[in-house]
């Protein structure tokens, strides 16, 4: 009798390659699926198990995931983005009007990098509200929400410092009407300006250093803060769920307090 | 024979005076502890497979925008010639309609400033914390407070000409108002939608409600000079 895939599969996760790759064995007992969560580097991040209710498509809009969903995109057409692009002006000019008329499918590249990145900035901000509303930033969870406004501030500031990047009219003068709001910031102002865009005025320089913190600097933040904020989900206590919560603490007079004897 | 307890039980809120608590039981709510013993399911394969399948969807729609949709992309920058008006990413354009109306030190920091710290900082404040409608309790004072914060927020806006955030800001104060008239017993289930709503409920939907319409107006309804254009009127 013919063998079927899922058989095919099984012997496969048998074979003894494979359990030197993943440290999880096969078969689809509750202790394996366990263990392929908890034994593997990067989905260990995740609690094994997770409540029913939260996977409904009402409860999160999986707006998180489809953020996660964006920036998987972004740095799978980023990466050969760079390989045809020259960090220096006038040249990254002509760099992405090579993407757009000479390269195969260099233009769906591009597209498919700038929507995405529209796409990720939108959900970064609509998983907020959903957040918020929901209350999910509720004790004990206070600080992955901190951790959530910082991987705001940096989902804008990637998708800032990508906006220069293809040196035309539209990013040179976006950058630098945004740039100049830095100049506005007392005392430090035009220090700040001139170390955000290694010059006075938007330049070579200033294409560089976006192009530094673009492809380098703030990704490898981002990573760094993503993956505490998955590892946080799991750490205090699962994806948020109402009725699971003790009740609201409320600024109750009286409240009725069970205390211990001394010296038990 | 009883046993004498190794508790005792009281009222009291002060953590001082009783600091060896061993539970809280606020008012209204039974003794009894009602953990619900919610349906869990494995992460692999349930949670996984959903998400992967919501990637795919965003994936696949992303494509078909990528394939329809080219990307902007105008002439080489030239730093002697402005473009007008020079608009900044769609996600800045509510700055940089309040930057038509405040000077940069307040609109471009001290407003920003405020709204990053006021995001962290929500979390930590009990008035986030708690959940009853904002004009349940207290009525009379609380509502005095809100017509003398929206009236001053009002006139703030007006005094500037802001009217970009005076709208919004008027249609939120009007449905706060019938909030403050609404009771949870209510016939009409959005009254009793209204008067359950805490306070912050009612900022953030303020700041969410002027972050669109400011950011819509920066992006369809501003032309050269930042004047007012309908999006119909092509630049």
């Amino acid at each position: 009798m013919a063998k079927t895939l899922d058989q095919h599969f099984d012997e496969l996760r048998g074979t003894r390659v494979w359990r030197s790759i993943f440290r999880s064995g096969t078969g689809s007992s509750t202790l394996k699926r366990a263990l392929a969560i908890q034994q593997n580097v990067f989905l260990h991040l995740f609690s094994t198990k997770v409540r029913t209710r939260m996977l409904s498509f009402s409860a999160t809009w999986y707006l998180g995931t489809l953020t996660l969903g964006t920036f998987l995109i972004l740095v799978a057409t980023g990466i050969p983005l760079m390989l045809y692009y020259h960090p220096s002006a006038p040249q990254a000019y002509s760099d992405t009007k090579d993407l757009q008329f000479v390269i195969s499918s260099g233009m769906f590249l591009r597209n498919l990098h700038r929507w995405s990145a529209h796409a990720m900035v939108f959900l970064v901000f609509a998983h907020m509200f959903k957040v918020f509303y929901r209350g999910a930033y509720r004790t004990p969870r206070e600080f992955n929400w901190v951790i959530g406004v910082l991987l705001l501030l940096i989902t804008l500031l990637l998708s800032y410092t990508g906006y220069l990047l293809p040196w035309d009219q539209l990013a040179y003068w976006a950058i630098t009407v945004g740039s100049n709001i830095a100049s506005a910031v007392p005392v430090m102002g035009n220090k700040i300006h001139f170390l955000l865009l290694g010059g006075n005025a938007v330049n070579a320089n200033a294409l560089l250093r976006f192009y530094v913190l673009h492809c380098m600097i703030l990704p490898l933040t981002a990573m760094f803060f993503v993956a505490i904020h998955f590892w946080r989900i799991r750490k205090d206590g699962g994806l948020y769920s109402h009725a699971s919560e003790p009740a609201t603490v409320r600024a109750n007079s009286s409240t009725i307090v069970v205390t211990a004897k001394e010296g038990q | 024979m009883a046993e004498s307890k190794d508790f005792v039980a009281g009222v009291d809120s002060n953590a001082k005076k009783s600091p060896r608590r061993i539970v809280f039981i606020t008012r209204r709510t039974s003794a009894q502890v009602k953990v619900e013993s919610e349906n869990l399911v494995q992460t692999f394969p349930e949670g996984l497979f959903r998400s992967a399948v919501a990637i795919q969807l965003l994936a696949i729609a992303l494509v078909w925008i990528a394939l329809i949709f080219n990307a902007p992309l105008e002439g080489v920058a030239d730093p002697s010639h402005t473009p007008n008006p020079a608009k900044a990413p769609w996600y800045f354009l509510g700055l940089q309609e309040m930057l038509h109306y405040f000077p940069p030190m307040v609109a471009g920091v001290l407003v920003p400033g405020l709204v990053v710290m006021a995001l962290i900082v929500i979390p930590y404040f009990r008035v986030n914390i708690e959940a009853d409608g904002l004009f349940l309790k207290d009525r009379q004072r609380r509502q005095r407070i809100f017509y003398v914060v929206a009236i001053a927020l009002s006139l703030f806006l007006l005094f500037f000409k802001v009217y970009a955030a005076l709208v919004p800001t008027l249609i939120m104060a009007g449905v706060m108002l019938l909030a403050a008239q609404s009771s949870p017993q209510s016939p009409s289930a959005f009254r009793r939608y209204l008067a359950a709503k805490p306070l912050s409920y009612w900022v953030m939907t303020w700041f969410l409600f002027e972050l669109v319409v400011l950011t819509a107006i920066g992006t369809f309804f501003r032309g050269p000079g930042w004047s007012w254009v309908w999006p119909w009127q092509g630049s």
